[in-house]
């Protein structure tokens, strides 16, 4: 096929796959049903490439290169399950329980969190780093939901679905490196915050950092599928 | 085929795990034919034997005593298992880190005392600093988390590491299972 239609033809672990010109690996991965680990991306926002557990290798460059944010190119050849890629996503995962304190037991998430079920999934049954345990703190003030610091993993869905869906861009991010959080408005308490309470953030949350308070105490399974069929229904308009 | 000799240790936790374990009901009887158990809280012996071939630990490393004890259970044991959260990642008891042990024993035996107010030092061990997971004090062998896990969580571990079976723990557990 001519580049000039801009159709690409790459391989994906081996197996031949065509991909339109600008898509990332991993749409053209999931369109193909190759199962790529990844916490950040979500059907629906924009990818940023925050979580870095989609990382895949490119035949001829050593470099990792983020699944989600790497577009397609003519005679690619990817690699997307490595023992080295395994390897890295242990140690990500690893890092992000490390980070902060993920008490999984007394967790609103718990049995429905994608980073559980991550680690989980890339058999990780312990965290060989030592625990940084800061004290981070958990805003209350909203009278529906509230975010718990000690569980976020800065995959930044909540920011992306205020901006880009709900158009309030009442989240955010403070800080740099270790100490970012994530923020409503500039740093107010939720509860005083322009919130429109449309609660989508708590929905794309992927661990119990966002959470409803009518479901503490309980499972609280997230709907995330939302999205896409929200996107539909706008573009169908 | 001589029987294995079994030990069974509670450090910093709520013991839900031996809860947990106890709750293999008449599977315990075919474990029974397997292992004989040397030491454990649901047994009557006072010091930590010799010469273990399988010591289950659960809970974390939070007092000057817990940590006196898992170097000798090290010492002493040919397999050492973390069983539950709080042996694997510090879960509850580490809650505490963040705060600082003198805000909570201030919290405990201050704050709230109505009466004597002062931190017992006589037999009860002092806390650390912080509360850690087992394996940053000694090595680990096999790492079966949960909180707690289940009972047939122990069976399918225990009999395939007693036999010599593979075992997938990611397949049977997680971190708050």
């Amino acid at each position: 096929m001519s580049e000039s239609v801009g159709v690409k033809t790459l391989q994906i672990d081996g197996q031949e796959v065509s991909a339109r010109s600008g898509q990332t690996i991993l749409e053209v991965a999931l369109e193909n049903e190759i199962y790529i680990p990844t916490l950040c991306h979500l059907d629906g926002l924009s990818d940023v490439g925050a979580c870095r557990l989609c990382v895949v290798e490119v035949k001829g460059n050593n470099k990792l290169f983020p699944a989600c944010v790497t577009t397609v190119f003519e005679g690619m050849e990817v690699s997307t399950n490595t023992e080295r890629l395994r390897k890295h996503r242990c140690n990500i995962l690893e890092l992000l329980f490390a980070e902060r304190n993920h008490v999984c037991s007394v967790c609103v998430s718990n049995g429905h969190c994608e980073l559980q079920t991550m680690a989980q999934n890339q058999g990780l049954t312990h965290v060989r780093l030592p625990y940084r345990n800061p004290e981070l703190t958990v805003d209350a003030s909203h009278e529906r939901f509230t975010v718990d610091h000690n569980r976020c993993i800065l995959c930044t869905r909540c920011v992306r679905v205020c901006a880009e869906v709900e158009g309030a861009h009442v989240w955010d991010v403070m800080g740099r490196g270790i100490n970012s959080i994530v923020i409503t408005d500039l740093h107010e308490d939720w509860g005083k915050s322009s919130c429109t309470r449309c609660g989508k953030c708590v929905q794309v949350c992927p661990t119990g950092a966002l959470f409803d308070k009518a479901k503490i105490g309980s499972d609280h399974p997230k709907y995330p599928d939302f999205l896409p069929y929200l996107n539909q229904m706008r573009e169908a308009q | 085929m001589s029987k294995l000799k079994l030990a069974t240790v509670w450090l910093d936790g709520c013991s839900g795990c031996h809860m947990s374990f106890l709750d293999m009901d008449e599977r315990l009887l075919e474990l029974a034919e397997l292992v004989d158990v040397v030491y454990s809280p649901i047994v009557d012996a006072k010091d930590f034997p010799d010469s273990v071939d399988i010591a289950l630990v659960e809970g974390a490393v939070a007092s000057v005593d817990d940590e006196k004890k898992i170097k000798k259970i090290r010492a002493h044991s040919k397999m050492l298992i973390a069983i539950g959260d709080c042996a694997i990642t510090g879960n509850v008891p580490a809650m505490r880190n963040p705060i600082g042990r003198e805000a909570i024993l201030d919290r405990a035996y201050f704050e709230n005392a109505t009466i004597q107010a002062q931190i017992p030092c006589v037999v009860v061990p002092e806390l650390l600093k912080v509360v850690r997971p087992i394996h940053e004090f000694v090595k680990v062998d096999v790492y079966l988390p949960g909180c707690p896990p289940s009972a047939d969580t122990f069976h399918t571990a225990l009999t395939a590491l007693i036999t010599g079976e593979p075992l997938d723990i990611p397949a049977l557990t997680r971190f708050g299972a």
